[in-house]
């Protein structure tokens, strides 16, 4: 975070997958903390530009800012300088058209499956929303848990409700910040294909934050790489392989390779 | 099996009691009734209805007093916790008033209601409020962040984030400060009903030695003050353990 005139800082906005309108883009969003009467620069000059149902991840060190910037996309946060634009407008607040999915920690425990899934949905009639949330318990497969209670459930089941909470409501963009993060290896693996199963059903342009380049690799149409604190764009890839995709072809290999020589470079930093 | 969760109690219960009454016969010009005397004294209260009388009075005004207190600190503080500016206003006349015993409040209950229930039951609201109060705000305050930011996300103003985040998110915390606050109104009752009212157990404590030094009602008052204090405390324990208010309590965190 010292010599960061060395980084290969991207300024000029990263355009998304050709043939895409652009969701959302950010324009030199700056972001810093106050912290013990000091500043403390958590981002830097991010520009970026999603394309509408593109899946993107944010892929960086520890520390490095992907949550704040999901965050402040979500609209949770207020970048302190700079500005997020969704649809041509700025982000001012949350909005129930952009979900953001916590690790499993943002299932209310006091609600059933079928209460937290169904829970975005008050204003439906009853029959309507009782339509929605059966069609979402299916889809992510918890048929049978519907009056279960979260502490009744696995971390897996608990992360599939709250992705079924958010679709339910039809977002047009998710923000998911390591929703796998606290999985085990099987589990992750079948999490990420149901993703994309969902992702390729229903398009929603995805922001996806994580700190394992093969989760990136295998999820992307890009992958941003961050850099160290302060955050900055260090690099955009782009993962052209078609889903399904094979990761043990010579282009994954050389895909992650070449980013995990840029997380060290990073680390070097 | 079972027999063994009472037992252990039952027979520490039987040595105290054995022990008290061997001081009592060892001592006996000390004034203090044994427990045979007491149980007597128990017995005695009955026929007259009296008894019955009086723990009705208690419970009634305890009723009073507590759930007023609950009604209003409950809202009051989700408001108050939540507002950070509100609470900051708030805060300065809260610590002021807390360290005030409920008790110190009895010549101005008695000003404002005359001797009755009505001053009775203000005494068990003041005694309750500032602890239920004191509790909601805090126990809001520490509702984790992803629930706020889940509910605003999906389209919550203000009083529905209340109704439908907080106050559940708050529920575990808020029973066992309902537990403690109950507690604490069967405490200020007694004491009140010492001076305020004329029925009621603490009235009975008071009466019994006014009216020729009977020692033997007054320990008799005291054992029934502290079964009918443990009854409440343990429906409040079963509340705790009915399942729509429990997710806290079965969350291993
Ligand atoms: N509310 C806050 N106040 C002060 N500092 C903060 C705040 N939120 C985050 N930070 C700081 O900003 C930096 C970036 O945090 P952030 O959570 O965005 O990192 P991250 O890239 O998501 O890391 P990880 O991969 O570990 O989740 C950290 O140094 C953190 O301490
Ligand atoms: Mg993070």
């Amino acid at each position: 975070m010292s010599s960061s005139a060395s980084a290969r800082a991207v300024t000029a906005a990263e355009p998304p997958m050709p043939g895409l309108p652009i969701k959302l883009r950010t324009e030199n969003v700056g972001m810093a903390f106050l912290r013990d009467d000091k500043t403390l620069p958590v981002l830097e000059n991010i520009n970026l530009e999603v394309g509408n149902g593109e899946f993107v991840c944010l892929l960086g060190p520890s520390g490095c800012g992907k949550s704040t910037l999901l965050s402040a996309m979500a609209g949770f946060l207020r970048p302190t300088s700079g500005a997020i634009l969704i649809d041509g407008e700025i982000v001012r607040g949350a909005d129930p058209r952009r979900i953001f999915v916590f690790q499993e920690r943002g299932v209310f425990p006091w609600l059933t499956v079928e209460g937290n899934i169904g829970f975005g949905l008050r204003k439906l009639p009853a029959k309507e929303r009782a339509e929605r949330v059966g069609h979402y318990i299916q889809m992510v497969g918890l048929e049978g848990f519907e009056k279960s209670y979260p502490h009744e459930l696995s971390g897996g089941m608990k992360q599939r409700v709250e992705v079924a909470r958010a679709l339910a409501v039809n977002p047009d963009v998710m923000f998911l910040d390591e929703p796998f993060g606290a999985l085990d290896s099987i589990t992750r693996m079948v999490m990420r294909i149901e993703l994309l199963r969902i992702w390729q059903a229903e398009r929603k342009t995805i922001l996806f934050v994580t700190h394992d380049i093969d989760e990136a690799v295998q999820l992307a149409d890009r992958v941003v790489v961050m850099s160290a604190r302060p955050g900055r764009i260090q690099q955009i890839v782009s993962i052209d392989i078609p889903h399904p995709r094979d990761i043990s072809s010579p282009r994954y290999l050389e895909l992650r390779d070449g980013i995990l020589s840029q997380i060290g470079l990073a680390h070097r930093l | 099996m079972k027999s063994h969760t009472w037992l252990k109690p039952a027979i520490f219960i039987l040595v105290l009691l054995g022990v008290w009454q061997l001081v009592v016969f060892l001592h006996p010009q000390q004034l203090l009734p044994g427990p045979w005397k007491t149980a007597l004294g128990i017995v005695d209260l009955f026929p007259r209805g009296l008894i019955v009388k009086y723990i009705v009075a208690s419970v009634f005004r305890v009723t009073w007093g507590f759930s007023l207190a609950v009604l209003v600190a409950v809202p009051l503080g989700l408001v108050v916790g939540w507002y950070r500016r509100a609470e900051m206003a708030l805060n300065p006349i809260l610590q002021i008033l807390r360290p005030i015993s409920p008790l110190a409040w009895i010549p101005i209950a008695i000003l404002w209601f005359g001797v009755g229930d009505l001053a009775a039951i203000f005494l068990i609201f003041v005694g309750c409020f500032l602890p239920m109060l004191l509790t909601v705000i805090n126990a809001v305050q520490s509702v984790p962040a992803v629930y706020i930011n889940a509910g605003r996300n999906f389209g919550l103003g203000p009083v529905p984030l209340m109704r439908k985040i907080l106050f559940p998110a708050i529920i575990p915390r808020l029973m066992t400060g309902l537990r403690i606050t109950l507690g604490i109104a069967w405490l200020v009752v007694v004491a009140a009903e010492m001076i305020a009212v004329n029925s009621g157990l603490g009235f009975l404590i008071v009466d019994a030695r006014n009216a020729g030094n009977r020692y033997d009602l007054v320990v008799a008052g005291m054992v029934i003050i502290g079964v009918v204090g443990l009854l409440l405390d343990n429906w409040v324990r079963s509340l705790e353990r009915s399942h729509a208010l429990c997710w806290g309590f079965e969350e291993k965190q």
